[in-house]
């Protein structure tokens, strides 16, 4: 496996060893790459940054749902380190053709010709895209893969990335070529727009992922570990058979279901944009229910979600989505919330932080609450480059500040997920300290706080929510190093072999000793480095806090305040 | 004594008609309810009672609110 580095201003590239990155997969390859080669204190958007897209250790392997890219740079919307991560055909692609992470360096001038990049077999090519710029991503992955050829799996950004906005995603190609795939937050489409990439086209025809160093040691432990997977009720039930958005009841009735900008804690209308509803007008409709986002996944939470005609919406549409598009901005049209997720998809936007900045948007009586027609037409502002497009493309806490809004649902600048940590406190605990600014994904506390996966834990106490938030703030950034789905965490915390059946995965693989310590490190490791980042970068324990409100207003129905003090979260980031 | 029962995801097929004043016995628990309306209790993961998650053995009163949930996950 090599390294690629790409000089985007010279369109220029280089194939080097791992050297001293060798080992390194996923989130803990773009977290010590960012850590040791982006200067901590540099513009985000500024030459000196970097973009690392890695793909994972067991990526390329037999391994189900093994098929994850990682994306990693300073955020230019948290000033911090951020890895985002999505699924698609990219990391398998990847993976085949021998390249461990692309890394995207330099900076053109800022009136260049945006280029797409295309690696295959032979090498890199770059391409000037003028007739791609400005576009949306939809439209944009269409012609590159009329251009070269339905194998070829991509990864694009949309106008809010060429326009530099701190909320643009990165999008990737899922199996049927849709672009629905998002590495969302943190802002790191601008990253990628500032170095005047649209797009990079893979190809891996003729390649043959490296083989595993033990291959017979290796199919013992991928297919027990498929057998995990098949028998957990969350992974092989109640996730192909509703999506995501199978938690919008259940996070309703627990009180926690964010409404109205964070007003309540539950939404009245939420049996109409629930996965139970939306199941049955993807059945009505004949749409997909059920759909994997890269090939080898046993999980399928994904969709083809259509309108009254049968035709085409979006895809990926997941829990978080609905939840900030619905009930926190009061939109109770599951097909409004549907085109708001394609808009975002096809901007290149991040469905969380503007979902929230809706809200904020809401609030301050730019458009009426639950108008999804009006959120829609504010969203497509984006494309124009118009300014009010400009602010809610920059998300929530920079719209927040345009509209004098003093009620912004943000940590480190970023938007918080769908779960109102006045009521699930130890995903709060995860919000405030993760280094990634507000991330559900980071350290998903609501498992043992509502699922009752991995344990029991009272989500209105204080009790033992920071030591929850610290194992799975862990154990996420391993699976993410491993370029495993996150949804295996599932599964893995409730089965007594899993975490030893991946190790023996990772042994089989490079041919070495590999242990459930060594699986723990690496998620010690890479959050070191992230920590370490931020720290240099200027965060302090003041920035591990939830905004003031949070800490003040009581929410219904439980009448709960978050109260963990930023001290005694701490001890949830590892040392 | 009636009490608000949703039964969710897969186990929509158990949700009664009158779901929202459904009858039950003075002190009855919600595993003796769940085995007179013939709703097999390991298909249960979750009891949420008023918004908080509770053991089967505990007793229901008038005007509480039930859902049922199988295992569910996501994010």
């Amino acid at each position: 496996m090599k390294i690629l580095r790409i000089d985007t201003q010279k369109r220029t590239s280089a194939f080097e060893e791992l050297g001293a990155y060798a080992g390194l997969g996923g989130r803990a390859l773009t977290s010590r790459m960012v850590r040791a080669e982006v200067p901590a204190t540099c513009h985000a958007l500024s030459g000196d940054n970097k973009v690392v897209i890695a793909t994972g250790t067991l990526t390329g392997t037999i391994a189900a749902n093994s098929g994850r890219v990682s994306v990693g740079a300073k955020s230019p919307l948290t000033g911090g380190i951020k890895e985002a991560n999505a699924g698609g055909k990219f990391s398998q692609m990847m993976a085949k053709l021998g390249i461990m992470a692309i890394v995207l360096e330099g900076k053109p001038e800022r009136d260049a010709t945006p280029c797409v990049i295309k690696i295959d077999a032979s090498g890199v090519g770059f391409a000037d895209a003028a007739d791609l710029a400005g576009k949306g991503t939809y439209e944009a992955c269409a012609l590159l893969n009329a251009k070269h050829g339905e194998k070829a799996g991509i990864m694009a950004i949309g106008p809010a990335g060429e326009n530099l906005q701190m909320a643009a995603s990165i999008q990737f190609t899922d199996p049927e070529n849709r672009p629905a795939r998002a590495a969302g937050r943190g802002g790191l489409g601008a990253v990628v727009g500032s170095k005047k990439v649209k797009a990079i086209v893979l190809d891996d025809s003729g390649c043959k992922a490296e083989p595993v160093a033990d291959k017979e040691a290796f199919k013992k432990a991928a297919k027990r570990w498929a057998e995990i997977l098949g028998s957990h009720p969350v992974t092989s039930q109640g996730l192909p058979g509703f999506g995501t958005s199978i938690l919008v009841n259940v996070i309703n009735e627990a009180g926690g279901l964010p409404t109205k900008n964070f007003r309540f804690g539950r939404f009245e209308h939420a049996a109409e944009i629930s996965g139970e509803k939306m199941v049955e007008i993807i059945n009505a409709r004949g749409g997909k229910a059920k759909e994997g986002c890269h090939a080898g996944c046993m999980i399928q939470c994904s969709q083809k979600y259509v309108d009254e005609k049968g035709q085409y919406i979006t895809s990926g549409f997941e829990y978080e989505t609905v939840w900030a598009m619905g009930a926190n901005s009061l939109i109770k049209d599951l097909d409004d919330i549907a085109r708001l997720d394609r808009a975002c998809d096809d901007l290149g936007l991040d469905t969380i932080d503007m979902g929230c900045a809706i809200a904020v948007a809401m609030d301050a009586g730019i458009i009426p609450w639950g108008d999804g027609k009006a959120a829609l037409a504010l969203l497509e502002k984006v494309r124009t480059g118009d300014p009010l497009g400009r602010i809610i493309g920059n998300g929530t806490g920079f719209t927040a500040q345009a509209f004098g809004v003093d009620r912004a649902p943000v940590v480190k600048n970023q938007s918080l997920p769908a779960y109102d940590p006045r009521a699930v406190k130890g995903i709060g605990v995860t919000y405030a300290t993760t280094p990634m600014g507000a991330d559900h994904t980071a350290g998903y506390a609501v498992t043992a706080n509502i699922l009752k996966v991995g344990g029991s834990v009272d989500p209105l106490s204080k009790a033992g929510q920071v030591e929850l938030s610290k194992n799975l703030q862990i154990a996420t950034a391993a699976v993410d190093a491993l370029g495993l789905c996150l949804f295996v965490a599932f599964a893995v915390l409730d089965t007594a072999d899993a975490v030893q059946c991946i190790a023996d995965m990772v042994a089989a693989k490079i041919g070495q000793p590999f242990s459930v310590d060594d699986v723990v490190a690496i998620g010690v490791n890479t959050l070191k480095d992230e920590i370490a980042f931020n720290k240099d970068a200027g965060f302090t324990v003041q920035h591990d806090q939830l905004p003031g409100f949070f800490l003040k207003e009581p929410l219904a129905p439980h009448n709960t305040t978050f109260d963990l003090t930023a001290e005694e979260m701490q001890a949830a980031k590892v040392s | 004594m009636p009490i608000n029962l949703k039964c969710y995801a897969t186990l929509a097929t158990h949700q009664p008609e009158n779901a929202a004043a459904l009858s039950v016995k003075p002190g009855e628990t919600i595993r003796e309810l769940l085995s007179r309306r013939g709703i097999p209790e390991k298909d249960v993961a979750i009891f949420m009672l008023n918004g908080r998650s509770v053991e089967p053995t505990t007793p229901l009163k008038d005007g509480d609110r039930l859902g049922l949930f199988p295992a569910v996950g996501g994010g």
